[in-house]
This record gives structure tokens, sequence and C-alpha cells, in this order.
């Protein structure tokens, strides 16, 4: 009796408390218990919008709803796509954000090959330029480079973001061509110097062998380079929809940071029902990161699996 | 490095081949370089113009006067707000690095475990850095969705402000306002230090369990100083993703005064405020850089003492050879002369 019970009691416990080669049960709760906290806490905002954008008035007013709102009031996401003139918006996000990251992609594969396939002088400089130009604030550069495109006339057109990532210096450039440097490098020389004793040139070498090797990087810099465009206010509004030159260029994340006033104008013409209130602003900014959220979606696995593909952390 | 140094490479030009490959790389590497002259370097130049100069525009174009280095003065005398914003952005900033950091570095640590739905905790995780934006940031936090619920943060403050400055308690309560931004801007770090993570030789922890270590002792010895270039990266990375960030209030300062019509603002009062701004986030990158990277842990001090030690030894070495073989050359003379004399007797000459 006495040895059955003590067999028990050290089950228990290895069973609670694990041993040195499996983890107790306990810990396990734990870990589980802090992952679901965090991860809730993480979603909460998210969650937060979701609810409240469906709410109407009575809803918002009426301390006794938290979460789970009466009706499913669609009406406010009508009225903040309206206001927002969603559609036109949506289609020039995409431009605004497809056109440069199509060349981000592509001066980013040219320029980290050049770093990472060949040797010359001044290497070890441009590289430290590269880093350079990542840590440096965009502030200090921001002015003259406004100058200098209302001196070029582009300012207020898509050409204000097309001719720096043209040039290789597009927004987040420099991690850019770091992700393509790290891809080339691990490309085994031996590869490509068969294609060239096979007659191939440098650009056919780069066109035929490493590019195909680069898709994982190149889905990586493509999916990056989207959403951070996508997300960029700050620049967008400045460059390419024009702080005092009225152009017809706006994206939804711009619209979202003009909401209040772009709401009070749609109300005027007389088409908005109610005031501004919490709710239509929730349903308004999930408009504007709906098409982005739904990409995250699709293509998670790319995404989170990005940095183990890159090979920053080295191999 | 001491060591590469020491071998010296024979001095070949280069030949043919190399010199047509390192053509071909500046040929690939040009569009970039082009970029950094037109984007970088020029503007550079330009901006520290623009801050040395009071610039007003007319119908005619840029009035430039030469003021010298007034508008810093001004910014630091007289401005009302950006010198209490700078002290607070840093302040802020200091004390998130830490925190964001840190806190990827536990998760990452608990997704590194054996999980079950790990994918689906790493969706969770990572999707902070798909939405997060300046214009959605601020309408989150307008609403109160930024803040965790049932934490009574006045409380905190109060208690706070009874032993420690003003500033910071007020950057404190902040953090703990915003704790969820805060939270939100770790999705790449978390992913950064899982990964790290996961490259970790196992056969590390399993030698260290027969020797009796614990988790705790594997933390500190092992996993830390493995992935500790990754804790700088993170830091450098957070900093400057910080700095950047459309929720910055200086950002929209330097702005605001970029574009304001009145006397003494505009592009040079803005230039001004921007090179005061990058040179606070470069010292705190540095800061950060020479915390993390500048101490080394003893096995790497011990690695240097013994090179070291080394080093002396074969300078040594090398020292009586070389007086060996001098004293060779005497002897060989002396015996060339016919003289033979005995080593001490050449000492004595």
């Amino acid at each position: 009796m006495i040895k059955t019970g003590k067999i028990d009691q050290d089950q228990i416990r290895k069973f609670f408390l694990g041993s040195k080669d499996q983890e107790g049960f306990l810990k396990q709760l734990i870990v589980y218990a802090l992952l679901i906290c965090i991860g809730f806490v993480y979603l909460y905002p998210l969650l937060y919008m979701i609810s409240n954008s469906f709410m109407n008035l009575d809803d918002l007013l009426d301390t006794s709803i938290n979460w789970i709102p009466s009706t499913l009031a669609i009406g406010n996401y009508i009225q903040a796509a309206g206001s927002m003139n969603f559609f036109v918006a949506f289609l020039k996000s995409i431009i605004i954000a497809g056109v440069p990251t199509l060349l981000n992609v592509v001066i980013g594969a040219i320029v980290g090959y050049g770093f990472g396939r060949f040797e010359f002088k001044g290497k070890k400089i441009m590289m430290a330029i590269l880093i350079f130009s990542f840590i440096l604030p965009s502030q200090i550069t921001m002015m003259p480079t406004y100058v200098l495109y209302s001196d070029l006339k582009i300012l207020g057109s898509l050409k204000a973001f097309i001719y720096p990532s043209l040039l290789g210096q597009g927004i987040n450039a420099p991690i850019f061509i770091l992700i393509f440097y790290q891809f080339f490098k691990q490309v085994p020389k031996v590869l490509l110097e068969a294609a060239q004793i096979d007659g191939a040139g440098y650009f056919k070498s780069f066109l035929r062998i490493s590019v195909p090797s680069a898709a994982p990087a190149i889905l990586t810099v493509f999916l990056f380079s989207f959403v951070w465009y996508w997300n960029e206010s700050y620049l967008t509004e400045l460059y390419v929809c024009g702080l005092f030159t009225e152009t017809s260029w706006t994206t939804l994340v711009v619209e979202l940071k003009n909401f209040a006033e772009n709401f009070n104008a749609y109300q005027t013409t007389g088409k908005a029902a109610t005031n501004i209130n919490e709710s239509i602003r929730m349903a308004g900014t999930m408009l504007s990161i709906l098409p982005v959220l739904l990409m995250y979606f699709v293509l998670q696995r790319y995404f989170v699996e990005s940095i183990d593909r890159t090979g920053i952390t080295g191999e | 490095m001491s060591k590469e140094k020491k071998v010296k490479k024979p001095r070949i030009s280069a030949g043919k081949l190399a010199r047509r490959e390192a053509m071909a790389g500046y040929l690939f590497v040009l569009p970039w370089m082009i970029g950094v002259v037109i984007f970088l370097l020029r503007p550079l130049f330009t901006s520290f113009q623009f801050s040395l100069n009071n610039i007003r525009i007319t119908p005619k174009g840029r009035m430039f006067n030469f003021v010298g280095y007034q508008n810093y003065t001004q910014i630091w005398l007289e401005d009302p707000e950006f010198p209490v914003e700078l002290m607070g952005y840093m302040w802020s900033t200091l004390l998130s690095v830490p925190v964001i950091v840190v806190f990827a570095l536990i998760i990452a640590m608990l997704l590194n475990g054996k999980i079950h739905m790990k994918g689906f905790f790493r969706l969770i995780f990572f999707l902070p850095v798909i939405i997060v934006s300046g214009p959605v940031m601020n309408m989150l936090v307008a609403d109160g969705a930024a803040t965790i619920p049932s934490m009574d943060i006045q409380a905190i403050s109060t208690a706070l402000d009874q032993f420690l400055p003003h500033s910071l308690v007020e950057s404190i309560s902040e953090l703990f306002n915003n704790m969820i931004m805060i939270l939100w801007y770790s999705g790449v770090q978390i992913l950064i230090f899982l990964s790290a993570l996961q490259k970790i030789d196992g056969s590390l922890y399993e030698a260290a369990k027969i020797d009796g270590g614990s988790g705790w002792e594997c933390f500190w010895k092992i996993t830390l100083p493995t992935i500790k270039p990754m804790v700088l990266l993170n830091a450098v990375y957070t900093v400057i993703f910080l700095s950047n960030h459309g929720n910055n209030a200086i950002i929209g300062m330097i702005q605001n005064s970029m574009f304001s019509g009145t006397k003494e603002k505009g592009y040079g009062y803005a230039a001004a405020m921007a090179w005061i701004y990058s040179l606070v986030v470069t010292l705190i990158v540095l800061l950060f850089a020479f915390l993390l990277a500048g101490r080394k842990d003893i096995y790497e001090r011990q690695v240097i003492k013994v090179k070291r030690a080394k080093k002396k030894e074969i300078q040594m070495v090398k020292k009586i050879e070389r007086r060996g073989k001098a004293n060779a050359k005497k002897i060989q003379k002396a015996r060339l002369r016919k003289k033979y004399r005995s080593y001490d007797k050449n000492r004595e000459d």
C-alpha cells in the first residue's frame, strides 16, 4: 500500500513539475497561459476596432454593451467608404504602392547582386554608406529633396516615388538591398562560372541563374515593400498627393489621416445621415487596413518565414 | 584582425579577368551609386547649407539670407516646444527600446519551446507589422484602444512621482498608457530573435544539462551570448523604427516649421531642427551600440590575453634570432679576416 502510494506521488510530481527530459504540465500550462494572454493583448485593438465598427449610436452609448453589438450596423462602413471615396482611393493606393515596389525589387536585386557577386575597390565603404543611409533619419534629407522635386516639377505625381526607387533610394531600400546581398552571396560561384564558360555574359548569368534561385528573396522584398509603401502616409502626402498642390492622387491611409475633414465635407453634401462618431471612425480605419490584412492572411506563410529565409540572422 | 594584417598579401596587380569583374560590379551597383549622390550626399550637404540660412519663399524664388548658427541658437533658446519634445522623445526611446527588446526576447523564448500551434502564435505576433501605420495608430490611440483595459496608470505615476524627476515619470506613464502600441512595435524583433534561437546548436544545451546546468544558467551562459549580435541588431532597429515612425511628434514639428510662413521659420529653421534631431538619434544608436557591443565576455578576454602573450613570445624569439644572426655575421667576418677570436672577446670589442 505504502509503496504504491509513493510511486503515485512521484508520478504526480513528475507530471506537474517535469523531469530533466520532459517538460512538466505546470510549466506548459504557464507558457500557454502567457502566450494566450499576450496574444489577446496583441489582438485587443483589432478586436475592439472590429466590434466597435459594427455598433450603431445606441450601442455606443449603452454601457451594458461592451463587445457584441446588438445589430450589425453595416451603415457605418457604407458611410466611411463613401467619405473616403473608397474604390478610387483603393485603386490609387495599389498603384502608389505597387509601382515603386516593383522598381524596388528590380533595382534591389541588381544592386544586391553587384554587392554580393563581385569584388571591387571601395566595396566596404559602399556597404558602410548603405547602412548609414538606413540609420540616418529621413527628415534630414527631406527638405532638399522636396526642393529638388519642386524644381523638377514632379511634385504631386507618381514620379516623385518612381525616381528614387529607380535609383535604389526608395523607402527602406537599404534593407532590401541587404536582403538580396545576403541571398546572392549564397549562390554557389561554381554555377556562375560554369555558365560563363558556356558563354553567358554577366547579365545573362544574373538573369538566368541567380534570379530564379532568389525567388524567396524576391517575394519577401515584394511583400514588405508593398506593405511599407501602403502604410506610408507622411511621404506619400508630401510628395505624391501634394500637400499644397492639388492632385488627384490619394491613398486610403492618407484619406484616413484626414478622415474628420473628409467626413465633414461628405456630410455637407447631404449624403451622410449622422455626425461622425467612434463607430464610423473605426469602420474607416478597418477599411484602410483591410486590403493588407487580407493579403497577410492569404500569404501569411511567406511573411512569417521571410526572416528565416533572408538569412539576416546568419547561417 | 591582427593575424590578417601580419600576413602580407603579395601585391599583384589585378589581372584582366579580375578587372573585368570589378567593372561589371561597378556597373551593377551604378544605379545605387547615382542614387546615393543625388538623394543622400547632395541633400545632406544642402540641408546643412539650409540650416545656416534664413530662407524665405518669394514669388521670384527662394531667398537665401546667411545667418550662421542663428537658427540653432533660436531653436534652443526661443522655441517653446522643440527642446521639450526632444527631451521627451529621448526619454521615451531610451525607456521603450529595452522594454521592446526584452519583451521580444521573452516571446521568442516562449515560442521556441515545444508548443502546439506555433504557426498560429507567430501569425498573431507578426500581424501588427502589417497594419502599423501612423494614421491607424492615431485612430486607435485616440479611441483608447491602445491601453490595457484594467491597468491603473494614474496610481503608478503618482507613486513614481515621489522619487523620480517629473519628465521621466511622464515618459514612464506614457509607456504604460500605450503599452499595446509598444508591444505592437516588436513584431519584427520577435521573428529575428526566434530565427536566431532556432539556429543555436541543440547539443550545447544537452552538454550543459549533462553537466548539471539549470535552465536559468543555460539562458545566461549559452542563449544570451549566442544571440548577442541579434540583441544589438534589434535595439538599433527599434531606435530607427521609433524615430522614423509617423506618430513621432518631432517629425510633425519639422514639417510644420518647414511650411510655416512666419519670418523666422521656414526651410532653414526646419533643416536646423532636422540636424539636431538626427544628431540625437545617432547618439542614441551609438549609445546602444556601445552598451551592447562594447563588452566582451570572459572567454573572449581570455583569448585576447593568450594571443597577446603569444605575440610577445614570438617577438622575443625573433629578437633572439636577430641578435644571434648579427653575432654570427660578426664571427663570420672575423673568420674571413682570419682572426680567430672567441665570441666573448668579440663582445668586449
